[in-house]
């Protein structure tokens, strides 16, 4: 019988099997951050461990820092980052700092690099390390235990989760994207509807997105609680790749992609579960709750209660209405925002900065609205295009590279009772800032929206 | 790692579901470096309403969580299980955990118990009729034991045996770094490193 991808990749990365135990799989590439690491690296230090590979390591400034010029006022942060730097020299580590030109979201800068390759194992102390699968290789989030244990082991005892296809046929209309495509996903399958799974995101609709439409889609996998997600590996893949600083070149390139070619599923393999999604009936989605499986088209209306059948997923709407502040019925588009933010790992990349742009291109906002690139090359790439001129003409605010408002650990925040509508990845309660109320949407929408102060599609302009 | 074998303590209902690890700690509480002082963060929004199930002072002392389905769901944060942990918690029971919470759990010593979202809500209602109730989660026979009930759980054998032995992964691994050599031998010349 045929494999899967997730099959494949995951078998070519066992360093050691052994009946009743889980597997020991080698990891390719490990990325580090500032808020999960320095437990990890007091555990190493109070065992005297080092680190077995810094050459496979790399590590980023992303969560705590402000995205204006200046230094880390909270003393706390500041503490957290120069945790880091500290800890990145004491072990030898390569490390972007803030400011520097390679700085960035670390799910950003991994890809951007070249260092994110088709077939690679990828691990970080991050849920949205799933975004890396976008390449073809099993990439996921780990806790803090695990960090230590990569870091010096350069390995991770695991259990090879099942598979999952999801199978997106036709072709998503025009306006809609690969935001719309997985928030309906996850509307579909719900925030457990993956767990346990890798997911391998498959068919013509997927085959059709580019790398950053694919990174998008594979970064909310564990919204739909899969820790993993990917898609294998094609012509658009080895193009985005070709000529970025640590990918393969010359002859290295040439074995590599006969490789890379070998990675997809068998045409006879046998996934453990198949879901189906007709891309061509999808319209934008926005979340109205406090999970992100609580999507809707835009054109619908706030659900009632009522409306589940079941008793569990009920009471988490009647809370969810309240915690958002929303009377069922209300069509979704009277919902009025205060801020809107273009951003974070899930669409912070050149093309998500690109589409808003589009729509506020001689337009002007009428809420706070912070665009704010996921990386310093971003960064550089926007301003070459002259988005960033669009965007301070329309009245936006141009900011540096970061996590931002996707969570509350830097000043980007909400205010209590403020509402954003937001193209990160995740609506819980409090996750912008204590008390803010969040509305998933993809940057077009964003944009719109951001134009009219209610939920807005392009195409609503 | 403590090792765990069996527990017996009261327990508190979290009648929630989608219970994410945001909320279990609000990230503001992950700027600290140290592995201490996580409990002050638990469940820090919701605590400030009185009317929280943590805030009952009947709960007062419990060490067993009872929550709807999907807890743990989210970010990776192992700060999630320190702040459960230091707080008082040695299981938490529910019918489906976040992938990541329930890796994390097991690496620390805190046990995630999986049961049918019935047998949750029966000891949710028992827990509520008396808070007083003693529950037993015996991890050697794959039990949960209260008021003459017993329902068995799933775990996997591994697992269970780290947790009993209180084994630290790390350790363990290194017992076969050997294996590791070997096979970074034969990695694939392309690959990439980051220096
Ligand atoms: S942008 Fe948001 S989701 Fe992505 S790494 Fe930063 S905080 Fe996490």
């Amino acid at each position: 019988m045929g494999r899967t991808l997730a099959e494949k990749v995951w078998e070519q990365h066992v360093v050691r099997r052994a009946d009743g135990e889980p597997d020991l799989l080698y990891i390719d590439l490990h990325l580090i951050h500032e808020v999960t690491s320095p437990q990890a690296f007091d555990g190493l230090r109070l065992a005297g461990r080092p680190v077995r590979r810094p050459d496979l390591t790399i590590a980023t400034e992303d969560h705590n820092v402000p995205t204006v010029l200046g230094p880390i006022s909270d003393p706390v942060s500041k503490t957290q980052v120069e945790t880091l730097r500290k800890n990145a020299a004491e072990f030898g580590l390569r490390l972007h700092p803030m400011g520097d030109a390679g700085q960035g979201v670390v799910h950003i800068i991994g890809p951007q690099f070249g260092l994110t390759q088709p077939g690679m194992t990828i691990v970080c102390g991050d849920s949205h390390t799933s975004t890396h699968g976008a390449f073809g290789g099993i990439a996921f989030g780990i806790g803090t235990s695990e960090v230590e244990h990569v870091l010096a082991t350069q390995t991770l005892p695991a259990y090879r989760p099942r598979t999952m296809a999801i199978e997106v046929s036709g072709e998503l209309p025009v306006g809609v994207t690969a935001k719309d495509l997985i928030l309906a996903i996850i509307a579909k399958i719900g925030t457990g509807g993956g767990q346990g799974y890798i997911v391998e995101y498959r068919g013509e609709a997927v085959r059709k997105l580019s790398m950053e439409g694919r990174m998008t889609v594979c970064n909310m996998s564990i919204e739909a609680g899969a820790r993993a997600g990917l898609i294998a590996p094609d012509e658009t893949t080895f193009a985005y790749l070709e000529g970025r600083p640590h990918a393969p070149s010359g002859e290295a390139w040439d074995q590599a992609v006969a490789y890379w070619k070998t990675l997809k599923t068998d045409d006879d393999a046998v996934f453990d579960k198949v879901v189906e999604i007709d891309a061509s009936t999808l319209t934008p989605y926005v979340t109205w709750g406090t999970n992100p499986g609580q999507g809707l088209p835009l054109g619908a209306s706030v659900p009632t209660p009522e409306s589940f059948a079941d008793p569990v997923a009920r009471s988490a709407a009647e809370r969810a209405l309240d915690y958002m502040g929303l009377t069922a019925g209300t069509p979704l588009r009277d919902i009025e925002v205060d801020t809107v933010f273009v951003g974070s790992c899930t669409n912070g990349r050149i093309e998500d900065l690109r589409s808003a742009a589009e729509i506020l291109r001689g337009r002007r906002v009428k809420t706070r609205t912070l665009i704010v690139p996921g990386s310093m090359l971003v960064k550089l790439q926007a301003e070459q295009e002259g988005l960033h001129e669009v965007f301070k003409a329309a009245g936006a605010e141009w900011r540096e590279a970061g996590c931002s408002m996707c969570l509350g650990m830097n000043p980007d925040t909400l205010q209590p009772g403020e509402r954003s509508a937001s193209t990160s990845n995740r609506n819980f309660e409090g996750r912008q800032g204590k008390g803010g109320r969040t509305h998933l949407v993809s940057p077009q929408v964003a944009a719109a929206t951001a134009v009219t102060g209610r939920l807005t599609a392009p195409a609503d302009l | 790692m403590d090792a765990f074998t069996t527990h017996t303590g009261t327990a508190v209902p979290l009648r929630r579901s989608n219970v994410d690890t945001d909320q279990i700690i609000p990230a503001v509480w992950l700027k600290q470096v140290s592995r201490t002082g996580f409990e002050r963060g638990l469940f820090a929004a919701w605590r400030e309403d009185p009317s929280f199930v943590l805030n009952d002072a009947s709960y007062s002392g419990a060490s067993v969580l009872v929550s709807g389905p999907d807890f743990g769901t989210g970010s990776s944060r192992e700060h999630a299980v320190w702040a459960l942990q230091q707080y008082g918690f040695r299981v938490v029971i529910a019918a489906r955990f976040g992938d990541i919470f329930r890796n994390n759990s097991t690496k620390m010593g805190l046990l995630p118990v999986v049961l049918p979202d019935a047998q949750v809500e029966a000891l949710q209602d028992a827990v509520e009729a008396d808070p007083g109730l003693e529950v037993t989660v015996d991890l050697e026979r794959r039990e949960v034991r209260w008021a003459g009930e017993s329902v068995a759980f799933e775990i996997d054998d591994y697992t269970r045996w780290r947790l009993m032995e209180g084994l630290d992964d790390i350790g363990l691994t290194l017992r076969h770094a050997d294996d590791i050599t070997t096979y970074e031998n034969g990695r694939q010349p392309w690959l990439p490193t980051t220096v």
